[in-house]
């Protein structure tokens, strides 16, 4: 599975690499990272919708991760590729807005990376 | 009869006229006895006696005449009494001289009686004559008292209208002062507002950027005790692979990136701590670069924050080797913070007008200008930018654009103050309409 992570804290590809060390080792799961949305549109142009999912930061400068969400939808309007929504805590409003524009899922930050993956594994 | 006239008269003259006080004796006016009793007792006499006691009434007149003139000469500083007296001592004279004659020589007074008749009635003519001159001249005495006591009434009428005018216009200028003094509370109560009011702004921009750091400090320590786990697994069994080495190398970045993070979150703190607390006015030697980049983060996570639909692409370009600057951090955070907002608040503008194609970005650059041994920071936007007519009034204290409520219009003004008082530097702003919003500092290095 193709997971596309769009995040602008560069760090986080470290962390996703590590985190899922043993599945990228295995080839199960494979990482990809924008830090902005503009790059994520661009990388997402060379995929195959049916097998990737997109993981999207929604607090980013530049475009937002809703801006993303509505651009992808605008071509696929459902679901593949799946779109999961990672809201700061207590966001409710931006939890709406990415419902009313189709995000398949939501994680709250701080990530719980076991969470994640069950939700990945599904 | 013509002497109780002359006495009756003068007498009512001078207790009309003249002070009367000295001639008290046991609380008795001896005048007004004289002049209503003794008088017409006399005259009674001399009607009712007739001829057979004539020298009484005649010793009467004379010592009656005598005593007025006694009372006129005590008072003759009196302007009246003095022309009452030149009027009255001739006939008192030509009186005396008749009455003398008269008693004591008969004979003479026989061969000369038509002349000294004649003499009393000259210096009769001369009474009346200087009598109604006094008599005038008392009159215009009288108006001009009046005219005296009219103007003291109108002056002190007067007096008292200056008075109470300037009670009035003391009250006035102490309301005015209390004014003054209000409206200086009031703009020290509208700085700290303003201090604030820009430090809400920042919390919600400092929680945000607190949580990311501190995300990265537990993720990175969760999964670093992951591989040292598996590291652990693996020198259990003894075997140590490729693996192991690349699990080294992850750990030694990891305790990089904690120390990193940890140490952004800290400088955060301490910075929303700076912001803070009171301006101590303590110079430091401040990285802008470092500053510059905290405080438009700080902006944008602030204003995102506060409303959802905001968004801006922001650009730091900080310049290499500059030099650090002899600066209050909090005053000199202020002010980015505030045209950080400015140029936020622009391009937001600008963007809901949904012009297509339309990008709203926001840039901070910093420039070394060592031959001036300063540093240039630019805060510019692709906003609304700033109508011709207003640029002169945007450092005015209170001049804002915002809609009432929502700026104090007090952030340019108190930034301008920080910079050009507080730094010895300048701050200005270059404007396209419709276009774009450049702001410049120039502060010198020390």
């Amino acid at each position: 599975m193709k997971i596309l992570v769009v995040d602008d804290e560069t760090d986080i590809k470290d962390l996703f690499l590590q985190k899922f060390r043993k599945e990228v080792r295995s080839g199960t799961m494979e990482f990809n990272f924008a830090t902005s949305g503009e790059e994520a549109l661009d990388l997402l142009k060379g995929y195959d919708p049916e097998s990737v999912l997109i993981l999207s930061d929604i607090n980013m400068p530049g475009m937002t991760g809703i801006e993303l969400l509505r651009k992808i939808r605008g071509k696929h309007p459902v679901a593949p590729p799946q779109v999961m929504m990672i809201t700061a805590y207590g966001d409710e409003a931006n939890r709406k807005a990415a419902t009313s524009l189709g995000a398949d899922d939501f994680l709250t930050k701080p990530l719980d990376f076991n969470e994640l993956k069950t939700k990945l594994l599904k | 009869m013509l002497n109780f006239f002359i006495c009756f008269f003068a007498l009512s003259i001078i207790r009309k006229n003249l002070d009367t006080s000295p001639y008290f004796r046991n609380n008795l006016d001896v005048l007004r006895i004289l002049h209503l009793i003794v008088v017409p007792c006399v005259m009674a006499f001399d009607v009712i006696l007739g001829d057979s006691m004539k020298l009484v009434a005649e010793t009467g007149w004379f010592i009656i005449l005598s005593y007025i003139l006694y009372v006129l000469y005590q008072q003759k500083e009196h302007i009246l009494s003095g022309s009452l007296l030149k009027a009255g001592l001739p006939y008192y004279a030509s009186y005396v001289l008749l009455f003398l004659i008269k008693y004591a020589l008969p004979s003479l007074y026989k061969t000369t009686e038509s002349y000294l008749d004649l003499l009393n009635i000259i210096t009769l003519v001369w009474l009346f004559a200087f009598g109604i001159s006094a008599k005038n001249q008392l009159n215009t005495l009288k108006r001009e008292k009046e005219q005296k006591e009219k103007v003291i009434h109108e002056n002190e009428a007067l007096e008292h209208l200056v008075r109470e005018r300037t009670n009035e216009i003391l009250q006035q200028k102490n309301q005015l002062e209390e004014t003054v003094e209000e409206l200086k509370q009031t703009q020290n109560q509208l700085i700290q507002q303003e201090k604030l009011a820009s430090l809400g702004e920042l919390t919600a921009g400092i929680a945000h950027e607190i949580q990311n750091p501190l995300n990265f400090v537990n993720n990175f320590s969760e999964v670093s005790t992951e591989l040292l786990e598996e590291l652990k697994e693996e020198l259990s069994t003894g075997h140590l692979s490729e693996n192991s080495s690349g699990i080294l190398e992850d750990l030694v970045q990891n305790l990089q990136k904690i120390s990193y993070h940890g140490k952004r979150a800290s400088g955060i703190v301490k910075n929303m701590l700076e912001h803070s607390r009171a301006s101590t006015g303590e110079r430091q030697q401040v990285d802008i670069n470092t500053l510059a980049e905290e405080y438009i983060k700080l902006s944008f996570h602030g204003l995102r924050a506060k409303d959802k639909s905001f968004n801006s692409d922001f650009k730091v370009w900080a310049a290499p080797a500059l030099p650090t600057v002899e600066a209050i951090p909090q005053d000199l955070g202020r002010v980015l913070l505030n045209l950080c907002n400015n140029a936020f608040y622009a391009v937001s503008r600008k963007a809901a007008e949904n012009i297509p194609g339309y990008k709203p970005l926001v840039t901070i650059a910093m420039e070394n200008l060592p031959a001036e041994e300063a540093v240039k920071i630019t805060v510019s936007d692709n906003g609304g930018g700033i109508p011709k007519e207003l640029k002169n009034k945007i450092f005015q204290p209170f001049f804002t654009t915002k809609p009432t409520g929502q700026g104090t219009g007090l952030g340019l003004s108190l930034s301008y103050d920080i910079i050009t008082k507080g730094h010895g530097g300048e701050l200005t702003v270059e404007s396209v309409e419709g276009e774009s919003t450049v702001f410049s500092i120039v502060l010198p290095v020390r």
